[in-house]
């Protein structure tokens, strides 16, 4: 049985794609057969972040129109044997997709695949609604800062009453709590929220934290899921949030600033 | 019921009696200008409680010799998107002029001791016994933009209410959790209404249309603990906390 795993937020720019080319990336290297679908129709940035953005010819709206086939336009990644993706469109709206047609892909897809992972456009419009339908889990993307915290309380609102398990009166969408671009130091000053605090109003178990670093913005810019970077901090942190994924127990790491050694407390770090 | 005799196979509908509850907007005294600012107020409080409700005017309290403008009253109620659909009560000439406005009279009550007006401090014995309408129980988190109305009774929460979530009943409120969001209690005007909660963090408390907003409450030494909020006087909501001590 496939899994349909949709990465949400209702808010843009926290790291939905970023963490969906990484999850992806993560479940495939350990060998499960994954594909991970942009939903975000007309923007289009998870393949430039997984690098196969000029290997596009034909994406999701091509097949939910039956203008191509699923293995037309499946992308399979160069890197890990096992990872597959399904672009979107640049040249379409939103409105090209409709629930039918979404269904009959990921009917088609969990033929094959193991893990279904959606990247969810930002709002809680129909693009969102859309990625998040058929989801069996959900990662709800969370950055540190009251706005997000509010965006993501509304989408798991939304996962409890819009989704199809809500409407045919399943066993809930799994919830689990991402929190993206931590910065403790910022956290310590009290500039942005603390792990507790957001959890406090969500209330939905953590899957992970990811830190604020540089590693992601380097590894977006080459076209490498920051994951594969194993030796940065960013790229562990997505490895155990993976891991938890699949039901492993792992410590939450990175929670606190580094120590600053003596030479970057003087001039900076 | 409908009589076989009376509907037949061929008919495009049938006459059916039904009861509706409704909610009665009970004008005290009427200008346009108070009118359009109190309902607006309200409106504003819970917007999307009111989207499109149908309203009764009831003119019961209203002194005999006063002059409603009906088509200015439904005109300020339909720009707050609420909806006038009947009047209740009111003279002859109210009547007639509420009927060419648009609005038919759905009768009148017999005239009893309107509660509000028996301000005795000794209770009065109850009339009619009320049937009981079980409270509306909910034990998952409200989030934020999601509302939940008890109509005609009590509401109760067992988990966090968020920043953005809304709750709304005709009784009374508890939040046996941190109460983030929203709370309206006694919105049909029930003023003996009270609204309980774990941990007052909320946006907005109202009773009867009396309210506060966490402007007000955050300097209060009760914000995030266990609290209850009621009227005193039937007009200044009042906080007070909820330990044995
Ligand atoms: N952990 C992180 N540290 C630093 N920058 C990040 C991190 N996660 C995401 N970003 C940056 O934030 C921006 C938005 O990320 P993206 O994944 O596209 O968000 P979304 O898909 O939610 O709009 C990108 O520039 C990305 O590089
Ligand atoms: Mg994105």
């Amino acid at each position: 049985m496939a899994k349909i795993i949709v990465v949400t937020s209702g808010k843009g720019g926290v790291g939905k794609t970023t963490s969906s080319a990484a999850i992806g990336t993560g479940l495939a290297l350990r060998g499960h057969k994954t594909v991970v679908i942009d939903f975000d129709v007309g923007l289009r940035n998870l393949d430039l972040i997984m690098n196969c953005e000029r290997r596009v010819v034909y994406d999701f709206i091509n097949v939910v129109n039956n203008e191509a086939t699923l293995n037309q336009a499946l992308i399979k990644d160069k890197r890990v044997e096992t990872l597959y993706i399904l672009p979107a469109s640049q040249t379409r709206d939103k409105d090209a997709l409709t629930r039918e047609g979404v269904e009959k892909v990921l009917i088609e897809l969990a033929e094959t695949f193991e893990y279904i992972v959606c990247d969810s456009p930002a709002g809680i419009e129909k693009g969102a609604l859309m990625a998040l339908y058929f989801a069996d889990e959900a990662v709800v993307v969370t950055n540190p800062e009251v706005s997000s915290v509010r965006d993501s309380d509304r989408i798991i609102g939304i996962l409890h009453s819009k989704s199809r398990r809500a409407e045919t009166g399943q066993e809930p969408i799994k919830e689990h709590l991402l929190l993206t671009r931590y910065d403790p130091e910022r956290v310590e000053l009290g500039e942005m929220l603390g792990v507790k605090d957001v959890q406090d109003i969500l209330a939905i178990p953590l899957l992970g934290v990811i830190p604020e670093s540089e590693a992601v913005l380097k590894c977006s810019n080459q076209g490498i899921p920051v994951i594969l970077e194993s030796q940065s901090d960013a790229g562990q942190a997505y490895e155990d949030a993976v891991s938890r994924l699949l039901g492993d127990e792992r410590p939450m790491r990175f929670l606190t600033a580094p120590k600053k050694g003596f030479f970057k407390r003087m001039f900076g770090g | 019921m409908s009589s076989p005799a009376t509907s037949k196979a061929s008919d495009c509908f049938r006459l059916k009696g039904s009861m509706f509850t409704l909610s009665m907007i009970e004008l005290i005294h009427y200008s346009a200008i108070e009118f359009s600012n109190q309902l607006s107020r309200t409106v504003n409080q819970a917007p999307r409680f009111f989207q499109q409700m149908p309203v009764v005017i009831s003119l019961e309290h209203l002194a005999d010799d006063s002059t409603p403008d009906f088509k200015e009253i439904i005109e300020i109620c339909r720009s707050l998107k609420v909806n006038p659909v009947g009047i209740r009560g009111g003279s002859d000439a109210m009547v007639e002029n509420a009927f060419t406005a648009g609005l038919p009279s759905m009768g009148s009550v017999t005239p009893s001791p309107s509660p509000q007006r028996a301000q005795t401090s000794s209770p009065q014995p109850a009339a009619v016994e009320p049937s009981l309408v079980p409270a509306r129980i909910i034990d998952r988190p409200v989030r934020s933009g999601q509302q939940i109305y008890a109509r005609n009774t009590s509401l109760i929460v067992l988990a966090p209410v968020s920043a953005g979530a809304e709750l709304l009943a005709d009784g009374d409120i508890h939040v046996y959790a941190p109460l983030r969001g929203r709370a309206l209690a006694g919105i049909n005007g029930n003023t003996q209404a009270r609204i309980f909660c774990n941990a007052l963090e909320a946006e907005l408390l109202s009773i009867a249309g009396q309210y506060k907003l966490s402007e007000d409450l955050q300097h209060s030494e009760l914000w995030k603990q266990s609290v209850q909020a009621m009227l005193e006087d039937e007009s200044k909501l009042q906080l007070s906390p909820l330990s044995l001590s």
